[in-house]
This record gives C-alpha cells, structure tokens and sequence, in this order.
C-alpha cells in the first residue's frame, strides 16, 4: 500500500517538475521584457494567444507541417513583440509606470476583442493528441514531457546567448545604466527592439508548447496569464533565474498539493504560499 | 584635433556652458579645471554628444560632430569615462571590457592584452562584478572599458574623486602612463594641484565660462589660481 502511495507521489513530484518548466518557460520571455526595457507586459499571455492561433491556422487551415507551422509562429509573433514595443511602448518609455501598465493592458483587451472577430468564440483544436509516456506505474503526458525539454532548450540557448555574446551582453548592461550605452557604441532603441523580439519569440515557443495541452479561444490568455505575473513577482519581478526558482516551487505546491488534496485545493496553497511570500520578501524570492 | 566653438549647452531651461571654445592638438594632454558646478561635466557630455548643444559646435579630425547619432561617437574615435565611473555593476569586470569593446570587436583579445599589462589588477579581478570592485580599481576598469574600443581622444571625466589619497596618487600615475602612451587626452579635475602635473595645458571654467586658458605652468602660478583653488 505505502508503495503505490510513493510512486503517485513521485509521479506528482515528476509532473511538477514538468509543469514547472513550462512555467518557467512562460516567466522568462516577461521577465526579459520588463528586466530590460522596466515595462510590464500586461498583454503578454494576448501575444501567446496570437501564437496558438498562428500554429492552428498555419498547421490545421493551411496544412503546413506542424513543426514549420510552429517555427513561423514564433517568429509571427517575435514581430508582434517588436511591433508592441515600436507602437505602443516606445510613445511611453519615460511615462509613469501606471501609464505604461494602462497602455499595455489596454493592448490586452484589444488582442482579445480582435481575435474574437477574427477568430471568432469557439475552441479550437489542433487535432494533434500526443500519447502518453509509461514508466513503471507512473504515466506522464508527452506533451508535457516535449514542452519541458523545449523550455529546458529554450532557457539554456537564452542564457548562453545572454552571456556569451555581445549583443546579449549589451542586454544585460542596459538594464544596469541604461543613459550611458550610447558611450558603449550601443543604440538602446535598437536593443529595446531587439529585446522585445526575443521576448515575443519566447512567447511564441510557449505558444508552440501550449498549444499541444490546451485548447484555444480568444479568453485563453486568462488563464495562464495571472499564474506568470505571479511567478514573475514570486521570483522578482525583472529577475530571470528568480522566475526560474518560484516557476518550479509554485508548480510543486500545484502538483503535489494537488496529490494530497484535490487539483484546485493545489493551487489554494500555492496562492497562500505566494501570498506568505509577498509579506516575508515583497520584492520576491531573488529580488533585490 | 578636437575643436570645440562658442558651446553652449543646458537642460531644460537652465543653461549649464556659455560660449566655450577650447582645442586639443594631437597627443596632447589637456584639461579642464574648475569649482563644482562649473559646467566641466556637461562639456565633455555635449563632445560625446550625450546632450546636444543648444548653440556652437564640436569638430573632431576636422569634422564636425552635428549630425552623428551619439552611439556612432566612439566609431569615431573618442572614448568618455564618465563622471562617477558609471560602470555596470553585475556584469564582471572583463564584461564590462567586452562592452567597452563593442564596436571593435575584432581587436578585443589583442587589447585586452594590453589593457591587463596596462592595469595587472583588472586581470586578478576580471571574474568578479564590477560592484564588487573597490574604488580605484573601479576607476582602472572604467578607463580600462574606455580603451577597449582604441580611442584616438580619451575624456576623462574626475577620475580622482571619490577616492582616498593614495588611490589618488596611482590614479594619477595611471593617467600620465596613458598620456605618454601617446593617447591624446582631455580630462576635467578639480583636484587641480595633480592635474596640473599630467597635462601640459589647461583651461579654467567658472559658472558655465571659460575664463582663463594656459600652460600646466601658467595656471599654476597664476595668482587668482594659487588664491582660490590651491590654497596658497
Ligand atoms: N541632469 C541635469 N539636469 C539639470 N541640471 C543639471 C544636470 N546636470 C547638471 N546640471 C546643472 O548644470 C550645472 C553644471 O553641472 P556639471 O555637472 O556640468 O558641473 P561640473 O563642473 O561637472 O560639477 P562637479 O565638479 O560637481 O562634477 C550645475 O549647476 C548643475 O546643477
Ligand atoms: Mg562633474
């Protein structure tokens, strides 16, 4: 009996850990953003709703092969980030922050009113079920398994790009003095540009992962948009490997709270655990 | 090779330089000395065209610098250390090098060599933050960062400030090397008995003007001078 007891609390512990790359995943591309650039993206889970239409019109419309289909989302959806920040927040950049966050989710609530006429209200599926993976008594899904290794692949090109390159170098001194990078040689709007394509094409890649769990509609941005804002201020907000941290503890309170409890008694304690947090370090897990 | 005319700069509606015109030559060490609030920062910050003038104009190698986006300065060839050292403090101190080397990335391990021959202790430290650093190795860092990119003009804004005496003296020491290293170089101090040992020419900027100009000797002889800033 204690037996089977331990493996279905390995199982949880293992889908936590799945869940929480994705999490983290969905944390990274905000995070860049607002590390960056000091501008929450209110409508950030909007661009990843635009990513899961792009996947299901290009693949289940237009029949391209998934994965060509997922490639141009991520990119469609890189030009949404850069089109955003030349559009709506370079007018802003110097603005209150309240300013910013009103632009911003002002933003969200056009992406959802457009792909409601655009798409209309149904769910959509992309038709796609991937099986699941046995190992010994625990079963996990491979769609989770395949979103894990691409948000594991997706947070370890970034970091090495961050630290390795110039340009990624560049990204990460201007968040530091950002009035003093034109000293360096460096353009900050072009670094501002580029910056939020990169983080429009995380989304698009959480998008890519997503869209094989989920169904889609255009209110889909509800519901994992709240749960990467708070993972995002779990870790501190702006704090990239911080958003990594509170991605996969807040996904073992869900997963494991879960197994003990019920799936929504699961996220019941892990909003207590984020609440807790916000008293004992307001500025989140690593934050400063 | 530098040849700044009747500049005047501010911000907002305060001006800060009223019609100053000064000159360096080529391998030359010059500086600008002066009080607080003189206007010596925002000067070198209109050369490096991190503010824009509101009157006059900078010519460097014979062009002028009007039309050139403040991040194409450097391709120019002038490197600015700013005021207060203004490195990046979580990156390391060889990250902040590879920053000061943007724009010439070709060159990067060659004069990296040189820089870490130029300031030993910079290699010693090149893994640690910057923020780590203390405040004369800061400052090496920065003028380390400022070399990265090959300048022909090096600005230098204060680099003693903010340290303790002996600090003062190496920093010192540091800046006469790169001075005879054939760097052409404009420094602004109000340290002005040290400064006046390192460059062989300078001039004296009060409120917003420059009121006086000379040779290192001159100025430190001069009567006014000896009375107001150094005290004797
Ligand atoms: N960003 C700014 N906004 C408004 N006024 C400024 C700004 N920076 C400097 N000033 C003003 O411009 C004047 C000249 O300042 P500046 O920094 O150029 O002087 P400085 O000679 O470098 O002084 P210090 O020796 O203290 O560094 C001062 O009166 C200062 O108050
Ligand atoms: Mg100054």
């Amino acid at each position: 009996m204690s037996d089977i007891f331990d493996v279905y609390l390995l199982e949880a512990v293992l889908n936590g850990l799945l869940l929480g790359g994705l999490l983290a995943l969905l944390s990274l591309g905000l995070n860049l953003v607002f590390g960056v650039i000091d501008v929450v993206w209110i409508c950030y889970a909007e661009l990843i709703m635009c990513g899961m239409y792009a996947v299901y019109y290009l693949h289940v419309q237009y029949h391209w092969p998934l994965v060509l289909a997922m490639l141009a989302a991520i990119g469609v959806v890189a030009f949404l980030g850069w089109l955003l920040h030349q559009l709506v927040i370079r007018p802003v950049l110097n603005a209150e922050p309240i300013n910013q966050l009103l632009v911003t989710g002002g933003v969200l609530f056009f992406l959802q009113a457009a792909a409601t006429l655009a798409f209309g209200i149904e769910f959509k599926n992309l038709g796609v079920t991937l099986p699941s993976v046995r190992l010994g008594e625990m079963s996990f899904s491979a769609a989770r398994l395949v979103a894990f290794g691409a948000a594991l692949g997706g947070v370890i090109a970034l970091w090495i790009f961050l630290s390795k390159t110039y340009l990624g170098t560049a990204i990460r001194a201007i968040s530091q003095d950002r009035a003093i990078m034109p000293l360096m040689g460096v353009d900050p709007g072009r670094i501002f540009a580029l910056t939020s394509a990169l983080g429009g094409a995380l989304a698009g890649l959480a998008a890519c992962l997503l869209v094989l769990q989920y169904d889609i509609h255009p209110a889909i941005g509800l519901s994992f948009g709240p749960i990467t804002f708070l993972i995002c201020v779990l870790g501190g907000l702006g704090n990239m490997l911080g958003g990594f941290v509170a991605a996969f503890i807040f996904a073992q309170f869900i997963a494991v709270g879960g197994f003990f409890f019920a799936v929504e008694w699961g996220y019941v304690i892990a909003f207590i655990f984020f609440i807790a947090v916000m008293f004992w370090r307001p500025r989140g897990i690593l934050g400063k | 090779m530098l040849r700044v005319a009747e500049l005047s700069a501010g911000y907002g509606g305060f001006q800060a330089l009223f019609d100053a015109s000064l000159e360096v030559n080529a391998g030359e060490a010059v500086a600008v000395i002066g009080p607080n609030g003189a206007g010596k920062t925002t000067l070198l910050r209109v050369i490096s065209k991190l503010i824009s003038p509101s009157a006059g104009d900078v010519t460097f190698e014979g062009r002028s610098l009007a039309a050139v986006a403040p991040h194409d300065v450097v391709a120019r060839g002038i490197a600015h250390v700013p005021e207060n050292r203004r490195l990046f403090p979580r990156l390391t101190a060889e990250e902040n090098l590879r920053m000061g080397a943007y724009t010439s990335r070709r060159t990067y391990a060659e004069r990296l060599a040189q820089v870490y021959a130029l300031f030993p202790r910079l290699r010693e430290r090149r893994h640690q933050p910057a923020g780590t650093l203390s405040g004369g190795e800061q400052q090496m860092c920065a003028i380390a960062r400022a070399l990265m990119s090959g300048p022909k003009l090096l600005l230098l804004d204060e680099p003693s400030a903010g340290l303790a005496p002996v600090v003062v003296q190496s920093i010192f020491e540091l800046v006469r090397r790169i001075c005879a290293e054939g760097y052409t170089v404009l420094i602004v101090e109000q340290n002005i008995r040290q400064v006046l040992k390192v460059v062989s020419r300078a001039y004296l900027l009060e409120a917003g003007r420059i009121v006086r100009s000379g040779s290192a000797d001159e100025l430190r002889t001069a009567p006014e001078i000896q009375k107001a800033y150094l005290g004797l």
